[in-house]
């Protein structure tokens, strides 16, 4: 097997103005790791669109990270309520968000969306009441 | 243009000093919704917005966005001025609504 760099975060699920350091830490050492910059953005976003999400939907999470030579793995768990259409749910513009996230400047319908486009696989496994476990891989 | 020329601009003012006032500016984004400009933002932008939170700045920062124009005199709090310190993420101010910014940032842009 491949040697990686394995990074482990929890998301904090009260805190919104929290939201963000988790894929801000591993935007930072990829720098240091001269990752190509493109690549970073793109794990940049979709790592932060995760953490919106546990924060919005799911009462927090856990983020499991491993960066390899030509690639990065990122495993969302959350213990939250489960997603029931995947289908709507990826759909650009649909939200489940409440007003006070709206209020924010999210529940746009785009984290997702954003989390898809900017992941070269994306898988979502969900389960109503249980959680939901999101991997996304991203090559560069 | 760079970052620092923004604060030269009429009605604009300076709210954080960033670590990269130097930094040349790729374009103008403007944009409310956080998880749109999330997605969208292109590198090197200056963001135009009324949107004044912590998160605006973790965007900001994730995006690699040039700096951040609140407008409508949007008010930060104490936090997010931290923030934006700890971040060095340059913040400016202005009362202008968010064409007319832009459009005076642009017209300074193309001289």
């Amino acid at each position: 097997m491949e040697n990686s760099i394995h990074l482990h975060y929890e998301v904090d699920g009260e805190d919104f103005t929290r939201a963000g350091e988790a894929s801000s830490d591993v935007k930072h050492k990829l720098k240091k790791l001269n990752v190509p910059s493109d690549a970073i953005r793109r794990i940049a976003i979709a790592m932060y669109e995760g953490e919106i999400n546990m924060v919005a939907h799911a009462d927090g999470g856990v983020i499991d990270v491993d960066i390899y030579p030509d690639k990065l793995t990122m495993v969302l768990n959350d213990v939250g309520p489960g997603i029931s259409d995947i289908e709507l749910a990826i759909q650009e513009g649909y939200s489940t968000a409440s007003p006070e996230v709206r209020s924010l400047g999210f529940g746009a319908g785009m984290g997702l969306p954003n989390m898809k486009r900017s992941s070269d696989e994306m898988n979502i496994e969900t389960e109503i009441g249980v959680g939901t476990k999101i991997t996304m891989t991203i090559n560069y | 243009m760079v970052v620092n020329k923004i604060a030269e601009l009429e009605g604009f003012k300076v709210l954080i000093n960033g670590k990269a006032m130097d930094r040349e500016i790729s374009g103008i984004y403007c944009c409310d919704l956080l998880s749109v400009a999330m997605g969208k933002a292109p590198a090197g932008s200056c963001w135009c917005t009324v949107m004044a939170n912590m998160n605006t700045l973790a965007v900001a920062s994730l995006t690699d966005c040039s700096c951040i124009v609140l407008c409508h005199n949007a008010k930060c709090d104490e936090n997010m001025m931290l923030k934006a310190e700890t971040e060095g993420i340059s913040v400016f101010s202005t009362e202008m609504p968010i064409f007319e910014a832009s459009q005076a940032i642009y017209n300074e842009m193309i001289k």
